[in-house]
């Protein structure tokens, strides 16, 4: 098999490629929130933290 | 002892380390199983005698499907055990639960109709099978806004459980709606008790998919976790220094 054939998929490309992309898409989604969530969550803890010392002191 | 380890386990600090610890292993093997599936389920498996290649759409598909349904189970277990216990890590693992249980349902409806115009002819039709699914995208949506409607967390968490096993009935009917109704949907080629009707070659790709399946949502479903935990403890003091030392 050759790679045109490959990417052909005997004439289901659209329907092929649409499934795979749709689910790579969907799946990439679900790591990158929570990762980008954490991030946003540690510094917010972080400033929150540093703002109660200072009415503290 | 087994007490204490059950609650060293469920304590949210322990739990946040350990699990930070075991997510590069997981998504490690999640990609492997990935590559081998893509590999034997794109590449190496033959086309089918009746679907040509279209069939491979399966490879996403199935185990989407599967996932939905798996995932809701746990979901439901899960709220129960919080439920019943008041164990607040339980909690957060039903929630956590629901954002990726919705997406496997999304990807399972959606292929599911990609793959069906060119085979069935239609996108969509409103039989047993295709309804029962789309009501389980429903349950999912309606557990993620009800836990996000309720300000206080642990009462959300109490409520969320409550619906997630009220919903818990549409399962079965999921499963077996290929049986007790006609409908378009094929009925089931592996999970069923005589031998499966799947070639090797396609099965080995099936699996293999269902397994980085499994993985992708063991570690997805602790990366979420521990945002929540962060959130609900971020006033005590090891999320605080956590949070500093970041």
């Amino acid at each position: 098999m050759n790679l045109n054939e490959f990417f052909h998929m005997g004439g289901y490309a659209f329907y092929v490629w649409t499934s795979y992309g749709l689910a790579l898409i969907v799946l990439l989604a679900n790591v990158i929130l929570p990762l980008r969530q954490r991030k946003k969550l540690l510094g917010d803890i972080a400033r929150a933290a540093r703002r109660a010392r200072r009415n503290t002191t | 002892m087994f007490n204490n380890f059950f609650h060293k386990m469920a304590s949210p600090k322990y739990f946040y380390s350990i699990s930070g610890r075991l997510i590069p292993w997981l998504a490690t093997g999640c990609v492997l199983l990935f590559l081998a599936g893509l590999y034997y389920g794109l590449y190496k498996a033959p086309p089918d005698y009746q679907q040509g290649d279209s069939y491979r759409i399966m490879f996403i598909h199935v185990p989407a499907a599967w996932m939905s349904m798996f995932i809701y189970v746990v979901m439901a277990a899960a709220g129960a055990i919080g439920l019943i216990w008041h164990i607040k890590l339980a909690e957060v693992m039903a929630i956590s639960s629901a954002g990726v249980g919705a997406s496997f349902t999304f990807l399972a409806l959606v292929t599911g109709s990609i793959w069906g115009k060119p085979m069935w002819g239609t996108w969509w039709v409103w039989d047993a099978r295709l309804t029962s699914e789309l009501i389980l995208l429903f349950l999912y949506l309606g557990v993620i806004a009800l836990y996000n409607a309720i300000d206080d967390k642990r009462t959300a968490a109490r409520a969320v459980a409550i619906l997630a096993l009220v919903g818990v009935v549409n399962i079965p009917i999921i499963h077996y709606s290929v049986e007790w109704w006609n409908t378009l949907h094929q009925g089931p080629t592996v999970t069923k008790f005589d031998k499966p009707s799947i070639h090797l070659s396609m099965l080995i790709p099936l699996l293999l998919m269902a397994f980085a399946f499994k993985f992708y949502y063991a570690f997805v479903v602790l990366m979420r976790a521990r945002c929540e935990v962060l959130e609900r403890e971020r006033n005590t003091g090891w999320v605080r220094e956590l949070a500093e030392t970041k």
